[in-house]
């Protein structure tokens, strides 16, 4: 829950509003951007994401160390992972 | 180009080392404490104590939500979600914590429908496929996830979704710092200030830190040197007769942190007179509640909870490990009565917690050898 996880930006979608697709570890998932509206998220971009919503902009390399103190914390990564997979926020 | 090994490199730590200890002066103990549970990891996870002067002491601080859930509010929380047509929904790293009356897993087994859900967004889909049910969110942490639940109310009132409500328990960082600085039990000379956290509030709110009371705060990252470079910053104002906030942390933490998820949270919730945490006792204005616009959202306003304060199990002294005036493993039943398997206490329970990190990897680090030394 408190591990901010890495996502790229795959693609802003318009409808729902406020929502992105985001590449995380090979998953690619729905997520709410409406936290980072001043930053113009496009395809490309990093961010930091909790609980289902991006709340920094990071760049790539910040986003690759942020990935590797998850991958090195082992188990609670994994769980927050495997969750992540579950979540379908995009789905009415 | 940067790599990520500019976090990791053994040469540059060694490096930082000898500085720090350089900075130290002869015949003082510097008392440090980092306030999140995320620094408390990857200090055992690489071992760091290893790198600083034997002057400097790192105090595990209360930056672990799930810890400082108090028991009687689990209880709240399960009551609730033995009501008539409740879903209760919650993160993963909830269901195994302890209340008075057993963990949310204990209450499924009896009938309760929990659910896990990764985000509150899960949690209102829940509630769009099952209109009949009343779908509770049991909110917990910082300000990192306050603004996430915040978002997911106003959506609920977008979509007019009215079988959707929020048990908030969310905590604010900075009451708890101050109630550690006014404690008495503990002298700290300064702050490794939390990472994720502070992407939110920013920095600006640690700042009384160092002018009123005159300790350093340093914001820093999660990678190994992130958090050496914090100290070394810390002992470098120390040595200079500076009280500071310093952010270590710019690529992720604005100075004046998110001003959007900071005004969400204040549209939604507002500060609650006082709080329980565990650990620390009631401490003023160090949670957030729903506010009466909002009450048609609010768990606590739509349902009858206990509200009944439950003392934790005697052997458990999460309480003075969280205030950081007992390690991990000086409490009584640390890795024996209580494991990651079978806990006790939350400090045990969540990945975050100091217990459990200690646990993981820190049972062969420097402190054992000294308390084995001294024996």
């Amino acid at each position: 829950m408190c591990l901010g996880i890495p996502g790229e930006i795959a693609e802003i979608l318009s409808d729902p509003p406020e929502l992105a697709m985001v590449d995380v570890s090979g998953v690619r998932r729905a997520i709410n951007i409406g936290l980072l509206e001043d930053e113009d998220l496009a395809p490309g971009d990093w961010v930091l994401i909790h609980v289902g919503f991006a709340l920094s902009k990071i760049d790539e390399v910040e986003a690759a160390a942020a990935l590797d103190f998850l991958k090195s914390i082992g188990e609670p990564y994994e769980d927050e992972i495997a969750a992540l997979r579950e979540s379908t926020i995009e789905q009415g | 180009m940067r790599f990520v090994d500019e976090y990791r490199d053994a040469g540059q730590a060694r490096a930082l080392a000898a500085q720090m200890a350089a900075l130290c002066r002869p015949g003082r103990a510097y008392k440090l404490m980092e306030v999140c549970g995320g620094h408390t990891h990857t200090i055992y996870k690489h071992g760091l104590e290893d790198y600083l002067p034997d002057a400097v002491t790192l105090i595990h601080g209360p930056g672990c939500p799930v810890c400082v859930i108090p028991m009687g509010r689990l209880d709240d929380a399960i009551h609730i979600a033995e009501q008539p047509d409740v879903i209760m929904t919650s993160f993963g790293d909830m269901m195994r914590v302890p209340g008075g009356r057993g963990s949310f897993l204990d209450a499924k087994a009896r009938g309760a429908d929990i659910r896990m859900v990764y985000s509150p967004l899960d949690a209102l889909k829940i509630a769009r496929q099952n209109p009949r049910k009343r779908v509770v969110f049991m909110a917990i942490g910082f300000e990192t996830t306050a603004p996430s639940t915040a978002m997911t109310v106003l959506r609920a009132e977008t979509e007019g979704i009215h079988n959707f409500s929020v048990f908030c328990n969310h905590v604010t960082i900075i009451p708890a710092i101050k109630a550690i600085l006014d404690s008495p039990d503990l002298h700290l000379d300064g702050f490794i200030g939390p990472g994720h956290v502070s992407a939110v509030i920013g920095c600006r709110p640690y700042e009384f830190i160092a002018h009123t009371y005159g300790k350093p705060l340093v914001v820093t990252g999660f990678e190994p040197l992130d958090v050496l470079r914090a100290v070394y910053q810390i002992l470098t104002q120390l040595a200079e007769g500076r009280s500071q906030v310093e952010n270590q942390y710019a690529r992720v933490v604005p100075w004046n942190g998110n001003a959007k998820a900071l005004n969400v949270i204040s549209r939604v919730m507002e500060l609650r007179p006082y709080f329980e945490w565990r650990g620390l006792g009631s401490i003023s204005h160090s949670a957030l509640k729903m506010t009466e616009k909002y009450a048609a959202y609010d768990a606590e306003r739509i349902f009858q909870i206990p509200g009944v304060r439950v003392a934790d199990p005697k052997a458990c002294q999460c309480g003075e490990v969280l205030k950081g005036v007992l390690k991990p493993w000086e409490c009584k039943v640390f890795g024996t009565a209580c494991t990651p398997e079978t806990p006790i206490g939350t400090c045990m329970v969540s990945s975050e917690g100091a217990c459990a990190a200690y646990y993981n990897f820190g049972r062969f680090s420097r402190e054992r050898v000294k308390e084995a030394t001294r024996r």
